[in-house]
């Protein structure tokens, strides 16, 4: 089966991602004994959207919304209970896995913990190497100099290829990450949470580069946030999820500027904005709004 | 008088990798019944800053090697271990990022909450009891009667939170610190743990110290903000004048690197990064801590040198810079 970018469905139109009513149940179990199933959660619960070429989609939601089990559905990191993915249109909950293995080249991810996702047993070149090697990519010799590319792109020194992650900070673990994801040259990045564990300042740094990578390399982001500010600087569309289900979907300046959904308006009024006078209005519009109603207790 | 007088105070630890300045220069004042935000990155040092404050730094390694904390005029560093247990948790409480790990997961929470009253006010145990049962209505926990004989575990986190609240209030301390005390939560719960302080702040007339990172959090919460740099406080001043006119080149980078939620044109847009690292506390800067990263700081500028004071700028406005924004603008309108 190929998995060329010829375009197999005109009728997408431009979208390089499309989810159609995904969900994912998870299991509830009791017994020892008898292993029995008591019941499910619905993870995510019936998710539709979709996201053209070069664009950033912002996913957002609380704990436990489903944004992150979306993301992993999503580039097959989990199989989903039921729905369809199409990348490049081409139904990803089908393929087999050789034919899924040679299509991960193309959708890579960026995860929030610069401290837990890199194997700390190995070097910052093999780490960036690895995804290479896999698929079989270049000679020994041409990975290392594509490694000392990567690097260089997002603006780590070339030469501690040989040291290992944990002699970095935070953000330079997460551009370490951001090299790996970057290795296969895809065009689907999904970053889960990747500003999260870092401070601001830190944090800039990382965005800024996030945008920069868009920009020089057309990627296309499932950027997936807690966090609505962030969320905002980055993308272009907003997806609101809530309990497994989206409740919002739309270009960033309707959802933030004119949110139709209740838990929408309710989730951004919470958020304190750095602006005493200005977080003054919200704190009255909160109480207004009642926004305790979608607080889970 | 102040309630709480804090100056120059220094906490260092001292391990095998060499003198940690964890905190080494933080001097602030808090009046009663008002609350001041205490901000900073992580590493900054504001949560030792809190911990030496209440005696309960681990020693050995840490030691509070200079300055003064003064509680209603007495010097809290200089108290016995036995004295500073009739003020903690009675004078001054404390409260905690994570619920989960401050709470005793193996005992009730009833217990939990009667301790501090038969242990500091001599309450019998039926006492006790009915005044737990108030405290967790005041948080407002629903069914607090029967809530009370539950482990933590069967409550959620904004629950736990307000839990904490509760036997952080059984006393009716003077003083309340919150350290990052909504940073686990998401922002609907975190919207609500902010009110009920607020309200508790008001009723029971306690002043507040709130230890976060997050600046949207000190702008609704605190009268004052005191900004935190590599162990040493580089800003202090009241929260409006603070996100109005902040002076210090570190406040103002903060700021810049802040992602905006109503900012229209975010998109385009890109953020201010501050360049580096935060320095090394074992090994930190002879002069200004910030010099390394600061725009300001030009090539041999004697601010790298020497160590700079806190200094009042205008009323009620001290800064740690030798480029304050005030004077960068003066200079600029001379030149």
């Amino acid at each position: 089966m190929s998995v060329s970018a010829s375009d197999p469905d005109p009728a997408r139109n431009g979208a390089l991602l499309e989810v159609e009513d995904l969900t994912k149940h998870f299991p509830i179990r009791k017994g020892i004994l008898f292993d029995r199933q008591v019941g499910e959660v619905k993870a995510v619960d019936g998710v539709s959207f979709s996201i053209r070429e070069g664009r950033t989609l912002g996913l957002v939601g609380e704990s436990g919304s489903g944004k992150s089990t979306t993301g992993y559905c999503v580039i097959q990191l989990m199989k989903p209970t039921s729905g369809s993915v199409r990348f490049q249109g081409q139904e990803l909950t089908e393929l087999d896995r050789e034919d899924l293995r040679r299509m991960r080249r193309e959708m890579q991810i960026v995860f929030q913990d610069p401290y837990s996702s890199l194997d700390p047993r190995m070097t910052v070149g093999n780490i960036v190497s690895e995804p290479l090697e896999v698929h079989g990519i270049g000679t020994r010799r041409s990975r290392r100099e594509t490694v000392r590319r990567l690097l260089e792109v997002v603006g780590f020194n070339p030469n501690y290829t040989n040291r290992y992650p944990h002699e970095f900070s935070g953000g330079q673990r997460q551009r370490i990450g951001i090299a790996r994801a970057l290795a296969l040259n895809p065009k689907l990045i999904v970053c889960d949470e990747p500003v999260s564990a870092l401070d601001v300042s830190i944090q800039a740094q990382i965005l800024n580069l996030l945008k920069d990578l868009q920009r020089d390399f057309g990627l296309t982001y499932l950027f997936i946030s807690h966090d609505l500010a962030v969320v905002r600087t980055m993308s272009d569309d907003i997806a609101v999820m809530n309990q497994g289900k989206l409740v919002e979907v739309g270009s960033a300046e309707d959802v933030y500027l004119r949110p139709k959904d209740e838990y929408t308006r309710a989730l951004f009024t919470a958020v304190p904005v750095p602006d005493p006078r200005r977080q003054r209005e919200r704190k009255a519009e909160r109480a207004r709004l009642r926004i305790d109603r979608f607080a889970g207790i | 008088m102040a309630l709480l007088e804090v100056r120059d105070l220094q906490t260092h630890f001292f391990m095998r990798e060499g003198v940690v300045r964890a905190v080494d220069g933080v001097t602030f004042s808090l009046e009663k019944g008002k609350t001041l935000g205490l901000v900073g990155e992580s590493g900054c040092g504001k949560s030792v800053t809190a911990l030496s404050i209440m005696g309960l730094i681990p020693k050995p390694p840490a030691r509070i090697v200079g300055g003064s904390v003064r509680f209603e005029g007495r010097d809290l560093a200089k108290l016995k271990e036995r004295e500073l247990e009739d003020i903690r948790g009675k004078e001054i409480a404390m409260i905690f990022q994570d619920p989960m790990t401050s709470l005793n997961p193996t005992i009730k929470i009833s217990t939990q909450i009667t301790e501090v009253l038969r242990r500091h006010l001599d309450m019998s145990k039926e006492q006790a009891r009915r005044r737990a049962i108030e405290l967790l209505e005041e948080v407002r926990i629903p069914n607090a009667a029967e809530r009370l004989n539950d482990y933590p575990h069967r409550f959620s986190g904004g629950m736990r939170q307000r839990v904490m609240i509760a036997s952080a209030l059984a006393c009716k301390p003077k003083l309340l610190i919150a350290d990052e005390p909504t940073t686990a939560l998401d922002v609907t719960i975190q919207a609500g743990i902010l009110d009920l302080l607020d309200e508790l702040r008001r009723e029971y007339e306690m002043a507040m110290i709130i230890i976060t990172h997050d600046m949207g959090v000190v702008a609704e919460t605190a009268d004052n903000i005191a900004v935190m740099y590599a162990g040493q406080i580089v800003e202090y001043a009241p929260a409006l004048d603070l996100f109005e006119r902040p002076e210090h080149p570190y406040t103002e980078a903060l700021l810049a690197a802040l992602p905006q939620l109503e900012a229209e044109d975010a998109r385009e847009g890109r953020l201010t990064a501050i360049p580096g690292l935060p320095p090394s506390l074992i090994d930190p800067p002879d002069g200004c801590r910030f010099a390394p990263r600061c725009p300001y700081a030009g090539e041999d500028d004697p601010c790298a040198e020497n160590p700079q004071e806190l200094r009042e700028v205008r009323t009620g406005h001290l800064v740690r810079s030798a480029h304050p924004a005030s004077e960068r603008a003066r200079v600029k309108v001379e030149a």
